[in-house]
């Protein structure tokens, strides 16, 4: 008898659960890895839409694990089997046109960003990096900067150095660094953030110009100024610590702020571990500065949404769009993410003062795309770009890695 | 009566039915479909990779050619390496700890049971977890480092997981000769046992092998570089903890296996070498080991193919993008799902299915037989 009770429960339960699912008329579902501290963000996003449509039952599909690796194999299972979700994230730019666009996948948005007025609203720089010859193809919903230099001032006071403004002057503030006794005086952790600091060193040896035509395949990575940002990056990489394989970047920004090193170069979420999680005051508890011979320019990544062929919930889906694009959504989400408005248009009333300054740049500055991030690099060459790093680092020949990077370019077809 | 042979055939076979069809399809038809993805060049386009109806061209063996010869693709050939020198280690690690746990309970210690159980446990666990609580010991920082502190010794300074130390290097160009030096040893091997068992025709037939295997390393060995420049490969010491934990799992495993093996030993035939005056070591050594041979043979194969498929303990305890601790299931998910190199991504998958069945399709034939004898 008690058996039976305990199925007439569960089944008015389930009944209740299920009510609000049966009476929705529509559905969408959102495919992201936003979750733990970047859950909360998301969720205000889903709050608001589900407020401004009441009908549609937004369903948060998240698929966990840093930067997208799980989310990423689970989506190409699904976009392979027929079953694509209504919208799903993706890092703008060439990690979803050389992946999805290219292979006929998504559909053209740039009706949307007529009609929304977006082509105004975001910077040209964004626009071009989202769109290729026959469309623009995702919705941009925040945007970080990858060229950031994090220091402590007190410290550098303490040492009496200032924060280098190009390569050459960091060289030689490391070595007057090592002078005082401060070993390693750039803080590096595992292999992606040392991925990381070689784009900010190519970005300043080479400058956004010559960035910008690697990625479009007129630049040869064989060629002797991308040799050279070899061979620069290979004498930063001697003032960093020796242990770096083993330090998560949380634990490479740790090592900074205890002054066992004075720099850092980490994209600015570490604004918003240092500012929120470890209650540090921006201007004070850290200094930032753009990393070193790139001030001007604003290498960027952003998170986007796009829309696949196929979505069981087109409309919903639109919507969806629609509100990520919006000034309102926009500034939802972002002081809960710690990055700013890819819109130039946002409330600045709302951000901190790191970000508020990283978005006065974002108006300012020259717009590149980060290599790290999925911007401008397909994601058959960044995945490989790992290799790359390691037989640079095996023999710290610059010609090797170079010519081994161009060979990737060309087998993955960069720039055609 | 003989219809009712019939009819029982016909329902043992229509038994069987369902789940051969559920493997054909399952398993058969997917390793084909594999094999056929191995030889076309899906994903080398991106437009074609992640289509809806993806156009692929049959390239023949162009993936494996490039696996094993190009330039970018240095990392699966240390990955391959690398899986050599794990399994070799790992099986050697679980079958010595294995046999030494096995004979210690064998000799019925107080509290037996508790530690039978208690070496038994971590089999019980799964991989990733096994591979996350090493993951925390081996911090070069911490865990295992520190434990010489507790006596006053110095604390470890050896970098584990990160270390980049590689020992026992070779050029990979010489491969093709070593292999054929090996192929001569073994072949020497075989015609002296076929000479010492006066089987003279089969041991004329290896030595022919080998002196042929011979000439070859020698004379073409040295011109047949696969590659047109060096290329050192080695055991990347940052294995050593994967060792550590991989063994730490299995070797209760391995000690299970043995004990079944010692608890079929007669007690007259230990008897027997007791009064015949054998030590415990001879006793060991000459009588009981030999009978468990095929213990410990059946114990190499599980442990074997285990070790060559090896995935999710690397994955927890290093992560994907370590590349000192990498193995070819690791790289063959890179290549797949992050590169998009969907072709590539099989043809590694394929070259993983062929090692595991150089181990396991010789074993399973001449169980196969046995069967047949009894």
């Amino acid at each position: 008898m008690r058996l039976r009770g305990a199925f007439v429960v569960s089944a008015v339960v389930a009944a209740i659960l299920a009510a609000p699912s049966a009476r929705a008329q529509e559905k969408l579902e959102i495919f992201s890895w936003w979750a733990g501290d970047e859950g909360p963000a998301l969720q205000a996003l889903i709050d608001k839409y589900s407020a401004l449509y009441p009908n549609i039952q937004a369903i948060n599909s998240t698929v966990t694990g840093g930067s997208g690796v799980n989310a990423r194999a689970v989506l190409k299972t699904r976009m392979l089997g027929g079953d694509p979700p209504d919208s799903f994230q993706v890092h703008a730019g060439q990690e979803l046109i050389a992946t999805w666009v290219v292979a006929g996948r998504m559909e053209d948005l740039s009706g949307l960003f007529k009609s929304e007025g977006w082509t105004a609203k975001f910077p040209p720089g964004l626009i071009s990096l989202l769109s290729t010859k026959s469309g623009t193809w995702s919705v941009p919903v925040n945007i970080h900067r990858s060229n950031v230099m994090w220091y402590v001032p007190a410290r550098l006071r303490e040492w009496g150095v200032s924060p280098p403004k190009t390569w050459d002057e960091f060289l030689a503030t490391c070595e007057t660094l090592k002078g005082k006794g401060v070993k390693s005086p750039l803080a590096l952790g595992e292999n992606w953030t040392q991925n990381h600091l070689w784009e900010s060193v190519a970005l300043g040896v080479l400058g956004p110009d010559d960035w910008s035509a690697l990625w479009s395949g007129k630049l040869k990575f064989t060629d002797p100024k991308v040799v050279k940002a070899w061979e620069t990056f290979g004498k930063v990489l001697a003032c960093s610590n020796p242990d770096a394989s083993g330090l998560s970047w949380q634990q490479a920004v740790d090592r900074m702020l205890k002054g066992d090193a004075a720099f850092n170069v980490m994209g600015d979420w570490a604004a918003g571990y240092m500012a929120t999680t470890l209650k540090l005051v921006p201007g004070e508890g850290f200094g930032y500065a753009p990393s070193p011979s790139t001030s001007g320019v604003f290498m960027m990544l952003s998170d986007s949404f796009g829309l696949p062929k196929g979505a069981k919930h087109r409309e919903a889906a639109l919507k969806w769009l629609k509100l990520l694009g919006s000034k309102e959504g926009q500034d939802i989400f972002n002081p809960l993410k710690g990055s700013i408005a890819a819109r130039l248009d946002s409330d600045l009333g709302k951000y901190n003062a790191y970000l508020q300054s990283a978005a006065k740049d974002w108006k300012s500055n020259k717009i590149v795309g980060s290599l790290v991030h999925g911007a401008v690099a397909p994601e058959a060459f960044g995945s490989q770009f790992g290799t790359v790093m390691e037989i640079y680092l095996a023999g710290k020949n610059a010609k090797a890695a170079a010519s081994a990077a161009q060979a990737i370019a060309d087998q993955v077809r960069l720039g055609r | 009566m003989r219809w009712r042979r019939h009819t029982n055939q016909i329902i043992g076979f229509l038994v069987l039915l369902p789940s051969m069809a559920l493997v054909g399809v399952f398993v058969y038809s997917f390793i084909g479909r594999t094999l056929y993805a191995s030889l076309t060049d899906w994903g080398q386009d991106p437009a074609q990779a992640l289509a809806l109806n993806p156009i692929t061209r049959f390239i023949g063996l162009d993936n494996y050619r490039q696996l094993f010869t190009g330039v970018i693709d240095a990392r699966f050939r240390q990955d391959l390496v690398s899986t050599v020198f794990f399994t070799a280690f790992f099986l050697a690690g679980c079958l010595l700890v294995g046999l030494l746990l096995a004979i210690l309970i064998d000799h019925k210690p107080r509290g037996e049971g508790f530690f039978r159980g208690v070496f038994l446990f971590p089999f019980a666990l799964s991989f990733v977890v096994t591979g996350t609580i090493w993951r925390w010991l081996l911090q070069p920082g911490g865990g295992v480092n520190q434990l010489p502190t507790m006596v006053g010794l110095p604390a470890g300074s050896f970098a584990w997981l990160t270390s980049k130390q590689q020992v026992w290097r070779f050029d990979w160009n010489a491969l093709p000769a070593m292999l054929a030096w090996a192929a001569a040893l073994s072949l020497a091997a075989l015609a002296l046992s076929a000479l010492r068992s006066r089987r003279r025709g089969r041991a004329a037939a290896a030595a022919a092998g080998a002196v042929l295997a011979a000439g070859w390393a020698l004379l073409a060995g040295p011109a047949a570089a696969p590659l047109p420049f060096p290329e050192l490969h080695g055991f990347n010491l940052a294995f050593v903890g994967i060792v550590v934990a991989a063994v730490w799992q299995m070797a209760g495993y391995t000690m299970a296996l043995y004990l079944a093996g010692l608890s079929g030993v007669p007690e007259e035939i230990r008897e027997a070498a007791v009064v015949e005056g054998a030590s415990e070591w001879q006793l060991y050594t000459r009588v009981i080991l030999p009978l468990l041979a095929p213990i410990t043979l059946s114990a190499m194969i599980v442990l074997g193919h285990i070790s060559l498929k090896i995935f999710d303990l690397v994955f927890a305890m290093a992560g994907p993008d370590n590349a000192y601790t990498d193995v070819p299931a690791l790289l063959m998910y890179i290549t797949t799902f992050r590169g998009n190199q969907f072709a590539k991504g099989a043809a590694i998958g394929v070259i993983l299915l062929l090692l595991v069945a150089v181990i396991v399709v010789p074993y399973l034939r001449s169980q196969l037989k046995e069967g047949v004898h009894e």
